[in-house]
């Protein structure tokens, strides 16, 4: 079993007007096997969480700590997170020109395991994951997420979380953008996912609408950076009521 | 343009009229002046338009008059068997069988000051089953030199010639290429020059009746390296691909010219220039003019420059230039890109576990394996990817460059 522990983080974004705090003292457990949703309004600090846990270069950890089975994430460089079990499906994937998506992954397959993968299964693996996904085989020789639609960009993070196969994964708004059919694509690739193994879940949405497909262990309501309340699943269903509104006061 | 953000121009047919130039290269935005004659070249100074984006304080005088009597160098030739490589005296006829007349003052001095001319002359029918390699090995950069090669491949010939530059030196030189009726050409010029040399060379290709001839200029080392690729037709029916590959590091200057003059109907020509570039103060020029006469119709031009900047602190120029005398042809475009490996680029890659070096190499290989693979040469690929590869690690550890956008 193994733990993701983020404890008190304070995360600031440099500004023109000076440090800006997002984060306020986040503290948070995810023990694998377990899957918690982080629902929370417009620019509460949701993505500034997943980024901070994967190490983006613009957000700076003023305080607090991160650990992953009580090593300290926060002082491994973004490459060693990933290649220590952390996954990060980005809210907007970046356009990379000039890769293609089956070197790609072939590259980070061989990245994370240490090893290149044995080529034949490797083929008929990538093959498998793309068609579960409703991905058409072509995708492979098109150039990483280059021109790809915001749905087509969301399943490519969820092949490649399956691909790749890290113990914790944080989805950043992996709904948003997608129709019902390709939600429901998505979702069972999450839940394969889950059902894979040891696996932590961090399911950032604004939506509940997910949590129809994806069924969460914990709910936090994630509010001006910090969490504001936290409980089971039946806390997503007064959300989906209510909304926002009891946390900041106008309907999000 | 200059661009050191990403940027896109694409330009599909374009008709435009212009006064009229110099007889020899006609359009308004090719207007040189063309003479053996170095007197009638008047040393450039920086400001004209074929000189601007070039760093004339580094160009050690060929422009002006700096001796071109060196001979700091040697050369070894690896000829295909059945391929004749010859040094010949500067009187040989050989010697302005393109039709070329020097552009430039630096070109008309080499042709004046070369006093032999290196002739390479693939036989009528000769299918040359492995490519010629001249390699060329300077070994001081002090005293500069001229150099004249006449690569002369007859009817219905095949092969592949490369001309390859390393070592120390200040070279000025010219180089003719020849293709008769139905001959299948390739020319490589590598310039993997060592970190003090420059390199002022010109190339002119007359493409002759239905024949195939593809182009390549190399550029990796050198302080200073201005590669001007001039090209026409013989006769109807050819069919030219000008690709170039280059990758300036820091304080490097890499400058691509081009000019393909569709003199004859129903010739295709193809160009595409590929560039990286990383470091501080790393510039490259690329500077592609195509000029369709009205003799050209039926004819197909497309060209493309993409440039791939890796660090802040480099710039790439990128012009292509198209000017169009008929409408009766196939098709006319070109397109300049210049790209940005950017920190947002590296944050993906990383977050999926590759490591910053790695994840740089993924980029340019990917950027240039399209173009090595168009020069269908297998002797040298593995050469140049590796070339590709010992460059890269000359940048690692240097941030990627700032994203523009978040
Ligand atoms: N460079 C910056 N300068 C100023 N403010 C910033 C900067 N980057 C982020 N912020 C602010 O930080 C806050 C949190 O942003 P974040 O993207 O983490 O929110 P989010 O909860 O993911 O929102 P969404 O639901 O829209 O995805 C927002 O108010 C945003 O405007
Ligand atoms: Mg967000």
């Amino acid at each position: 079993m193994s733990t993701l522990e983020i404890r008190d983080l304070h995360v600031s974004v440099e500004t023109e007007a000076g440090p800006k705090e997002i984060l306020r003292g986040v503290d948070l457990t995810v023990q694998s096997g377990q899957t918690h949703a982080i629902m929370g309004p417009n620019g509460s600090g949701k993505s500034t969480l997943a980024y901070s846990l994967a190490g983006h270069p613009k957000y700076t950890v003023t305080s607090g700590e991160v650990l992953l089975d009580g090593e300290d994430v926060l002082a491994m460089t973004v490459d060693a997170r990933a290649r220590a079990g952390l996954f990060l499906a980005m809210q907007y994937p970046v356009e990379v020109p000039g890769v293609s998506v089956s070197n790609f992954l072939r590259t980070a397959k061989t990245a994370v395991d240490g090893e290149a993968p044995k080529l034949r299964t490797w083929v008929k693996e990538v093959k498998t994951a793309m068609d579960q996904l409703a991905i058409s085989d072509d995708f492979a020789e098109r150039d990483l997420n280059t021109g790809f639609s915001g749905g087509e960009k969301k399943r490519h993070e969820i092949l490649q979380l399956e691909l790749l196969n890290p113990t914790f994964a944080v989805l950043d708004e992996t709904d948003s953008g997608l129709d019902i059919d390709a939600l429901r694509v998505v979702s069972d690739g999450v839940n394969r996912f889950s059902a894979s193994g040891d696996k932590g879940v961090l399911l950032i949405t604004h939506y509940t609408r997910i949590l129809r497909y994806i069924k969460p262990d914990f709910v936090h309501v994630f509010v001006a950076g910090r969490v504001a309340e936290e409980g089971g699943p039946k806390l997503a269903e007064k959300l989906e009521e209510k909304g926002y509104v009891d946390y900041v006061g106008t309907p999000a | 343009m200059t661009t050191d953000t990403a940027q896109q121009a694409q330009h599909g047919l374009t008709e435009h009229s212009h006064g009229a130039g110099a007889p020899d290269h006609g359009g308004s935005a090719f207007d040189t002046v063309a003479s053996f004659d170095v007197a009638d070249h008047v040393v450039p100074r920086g400001r004209e338009e074929e000189w601007r984006f070039t760093p004339m304080a580094r160009l050690r005088g060929l422009h002006d008059d700096a001796p071109l009597d060196g001979h700091d160098y040697e050369v070894s030739v690896e000829a295909a068997p059945q391929v004749v490589v010859e040094t010949v005296e500067a009187t040989d006829p050989r010697r302005g069988s393109s039709g070329y007349v020097p552009n430039d003052r630096i070109s008309a001095r080499a042709w004046a000051e070369a006093d032999k001319v290196l002739a390479i002359t693939i036989p009528a029918d000769v299918v040359a089953e492995k490519p010629t390699i001249v390699r060329l090995r300077g070994l001081s950069a002090e005293k500069a030199a001229a150099g004249h090669v006449v690569i002369t491949a007859e009817r219905f010939s095949q092969s592949v010639v490369v001309l390859e530059h390393e070592g120390s030196a200040a070279f000025a030189d010219n180089v003719e290429i020849v293709t008769h009726d139905g001959a299948r050409l390739t020319v490589v010029s590598l310039q993997d020059w060592a970190g003090d040399s420059v390199h002022l060379s010109h190339h002119h290709v007359n493409v002759g009746r239905d024949s195939v001839v593809k182009h390549a200029v190399v550029s990796f080392g050198g302080d200073l390296v201005r590669t001007s690729v001039t090209l026409d037709y013989a006769a109807p029916g050819g069919d030219a691909e000008l690709l170039g590959l280059y990758f300036a590091d820091s304080g490097q200057h890499l400058e691509k010219r081009l000019f393909v003059d569709h003199n004859q109907p129903n010739c295709r020509s193809n160009v595409l220039y590929k560039g990286a570039l990383q470091g501080k103060k790393a510039h490259t020029v690329w500077i592609g003019n195509v000029l369709i006469r009205p003799a050209a119709e039926g004819i197909s031009t497309y060209e493309l420059n993409r440039n791939l900047v890796l660090t802040d602190g480099a710039r790439a120029d990128s012009v292509p230039n198209l000017e169009i005398e008929t409408g009766e042809i196939v098709g006319a475009g070109h397109a300049s890109a210049t790209g940005r490996f950017d920190d947002e680029q590296l944050f993906y890659l990383m977050a999926r576990g590759i490591p910053a070096d790695e994840a740089r190499r993924l980029v340019v290989r990917g950027f240039f394996t399209e173009l090595i693979n168009k020069l269908g040469v297998p002797e040298i690929a593995e050469r140049l990817t590796a070339t590709v590869e010992r460059e890269l690690a000359l940048g690692e550890g240097l941030p990627a460059a700032t994203s523009t956008t978040h």
